[in-house]
């Protein structure tokens, strides 16, 4: 086990090794970085200024190595538009967007797994059909005009709830649960196939020929083996819902780095942008690890490499 | 294998009438297909003969009737599903709007699976340091946050349907890669590759005839459930405003422009979403019967 994780932990390492390689030639991909740096009416002395105070003509493993050494330190440059370090900016608007990630986790594992479970354990019952009829269509709905007609509904019609900015509770709900409902409706479905098979096998029989209560053979016998999968399937959520909320962030005007970086790339403010692609991508190595140790310890079958 | 069977039985003509009794067979007991399908036809054949089917010039500009509630009569006829804030008829953008999102989902679809099959292959069949590394590359592209990458990428190399169908197949692939590595990673190891081997066939030979043909339905699985994801994605980064830039009518861009008038006017901002989420439910519905039909044990 220790071994394991020290190589899934050297994996994760090179890995994001990789994603600053990628993320460093982000701004070489038209051959002119200096042109993507400049303000758009930027002339060509700009351009040339530009090239030498940022150390752009000289040979690019030069400029990488540069850019290496300051993005283990934290020091990605500075933005451009707000005058501060990018690290810290993106630093900054974290917290909104960790909370934003928790809550439509909390709300896609609160609706997927019970939903799951119990049409499965009521197969083709109306819950059943009702459930799983919803679940098709939510993962039809893009997540973006779903919080459009929320805030239609909601804040417009009904006025209940504020349309957009952080603050407390209220403004949490919508954002949430646009976020969430893909990911909760995927959830359902594959809980109910993984519990309709363990349903079937030979040792829930057994568990219910012991004349154990249904309640134990539901929650100890099925709901625990069927949570195997799951479990690396909610880690890769997660991952995918910490870089996902960009567009929800947008149209809630939540103060997160999904919305941050989406007003960066407007204003090409390109040291914001790498840093939060960045800063993102090591938070899904990091979730993705982490399940990847948790998954084994959850299923001793399971070979280490 | 048992389309082999068959021909040897009763010749191709009753194979394929009993191919086609199955797959209507499994439409009568799942009624859900059948509305993918029609789903999903429409929105192909509204797609292909937009001219002949909207009612006026998507981009007809007219102030004097902008936001016109539908079924508004103005100007001598009638407006379905209203105008937008510049008079445009909603109904005729809705109805030209769906070829960007098609030619994006499908394209996209070719092109990942095509990557998708070669990696795959190649990761499954040869196996050891090969298959680490293409797997590690698997690895950091899952990794990335997609959307924020394709934003900056779109940003920087300028908008075109080209450039959103490379960005979203150099992501998607990732998912065909996956599922074709493991199905030829057994495959290899079955008694059939095992004895053309020894007879001396090639590599090439081996993935071409053998392995191939075991992939595609997996492929085919995979591709029919993402057609709809990526029509999300592509109305996403329209919404967004880096998708197929503006003169062009998409699903995404009418969201975002009648975003700023959702406090009058509810019509903007309902009917292109309603078009999205039932061309992506029509290709999700077909995902999911082709899946019943062809793999029932494949996941997403």
């Amino acid at each position: 086990m220790a071994s394991y994780t020290f190589w899934r932990l050297v994996q994760g390492l090179v890995i994001l090794k990789l994603v600053l390689v990628c993320v460093f030639l982000l701004l070489h991909l038209t051959g002119d970085p200096a042109a993507v740096l400049a303000p758009v009416d930027a002339t060509e002395q700009d351009i040339t200024r530009i090239r030498r105070e940022l150390g752009l003509d000289t040979p690019l493993h030069v400029q990488y190595a540069r850019f290496f050494a300051g993005a283990i330190r934290g020091n990605f440059g500075r933005s451009f538009e707000h005058e501060q370090p990018a690290f810290w900016i993106v630093m900054e608007h974290l917290p909104a967007t960790l909370e934003l990630t928790a809550a439509a986790f909390f709300f896609s594992v609160a609706v997927g797994i019970p939903l799951g479970c119990l049409a499965a354990y009521k197969e083709n019952s109306l819950f059943d059909r009702v459930g799983i009829g919803w679940a098709v269509v939510a993962q039809a709905v893009p997540d973006f005009w779903l919080a459009l007609m929320m805030i239609m509904v909601f804040s417009v019609f009904l006025g209940a709830l504020p349309a957009f900015g952080r603050g407390g509770l209220a403004h949490l709900v919508m954002p949430a649960f646009a976020a969430s409902t893909f990911q909760a409706a995927r959830l359902a479905r594959l809980m109910r196939s993984e519990m309709l098979e363990v349903l079937r096998r030979e040792y829930i029989l057994t568990a219910r020929s012991k004349g154990l209560s249904e309640k134990m053979v539901l929650f100890r016998h099925a709901l625990k083996n069927s949570s195997i999968p799951i479990v690396t399937v909610l880690g890769l959520d997660l991952g995918i819902l910490l870089g996902g909320t960009v567009i929800i962030e947008t149209v809630f005007a939540w103060p997160g780095v999904g919305r941050l970086t989406v007003q960066a790339i407007y204003h090409r403010d390109f040291p914001v942008v790498q840093t939060a692609v960045f800063v993102l991508a090591a938070g899904f190595v990091f979730i993705n690890l982490a399940v990847d140790i948790l998954y084994r310890a959850l299923d001793p079958r399971i070979e280490y490499r | 294998m048992s389309r082999s069977i068959d021909v040897i039985h009763g010749g191709e003509w009753a194979a394929a009438a009993a191919q086609w009794a199955r797959v209507l067979r499994s439409l009568r007991r799942q009624k859900s297909a059948v509305l993918g399908i029609v789903l999903l036809a429409l929105a192909v054949v509204v797609a292909l003969f937009a001219p002949y089917l909207a009612p006026m010039d998507p981009g007809s500009q007219a102030l004097g009737r902008n936001l016109l509630p539908p079924l508004t009569v103005a100007d001598g006829r009638m407006f379905l599903m209203g105008t937008d804030h510049l008079g445009r008829d909603i109904l005729s953008r809705l109805i030209f709007s769906g070829r960007v999102s098609l030619t994006v989902g499908f394209f996209s679809v070719l092109f990942s699976a095509a990557i998708g099959l070669a990696i795959g292959l190649v990761s499954g069949y040869y196996g050891g340091r090969v298959d680490f590394c293409l797997m590690r590359l698997v690895d950091l592209v899952l990794s990335f946050p997609f959307i924020l990458l394709a934003l900056a990428t779109i940003a920087i190399l300028g908008p075109s349907i080209l450039l959103i169908i490379a960005v979203i197949s150099l992501r998607i692939w990732v998912v065909f890669a996956r599922v074709v590595r493991g199905v030829s990673l057994s495959i290899r190891e079955r008694e059939f590759v095992q004895a053309a081997l020894a007879l001396g066939a090639g590599d090439l030979r081996v993935i071409a005839r053998h392995i191939l043909p075991n992939v595609l339905s997996p492929c085919i699985i995979i591709g029919s459930l993402y057609l709809g994801r990526m029509i999300i994605i592509e109305s996403g980064l329209s919404f967004l405003g880096l998708g197929v830039p503006p003169p062009t009518p998409s699903w995404g861009g009418m969201l975002s422009e009648g975003r700023n008038y959702i406090y009058t006017s509810w019509w903007v901002v309902t009917f292109p979403g309603l078009s999205i989420m039932l061309t992506v439910l029509g290709s999700n519905l077909v995902g999911d019967w082709l899946r019943n039909i062809l793999d029932p044990r494949l996941r997403d």
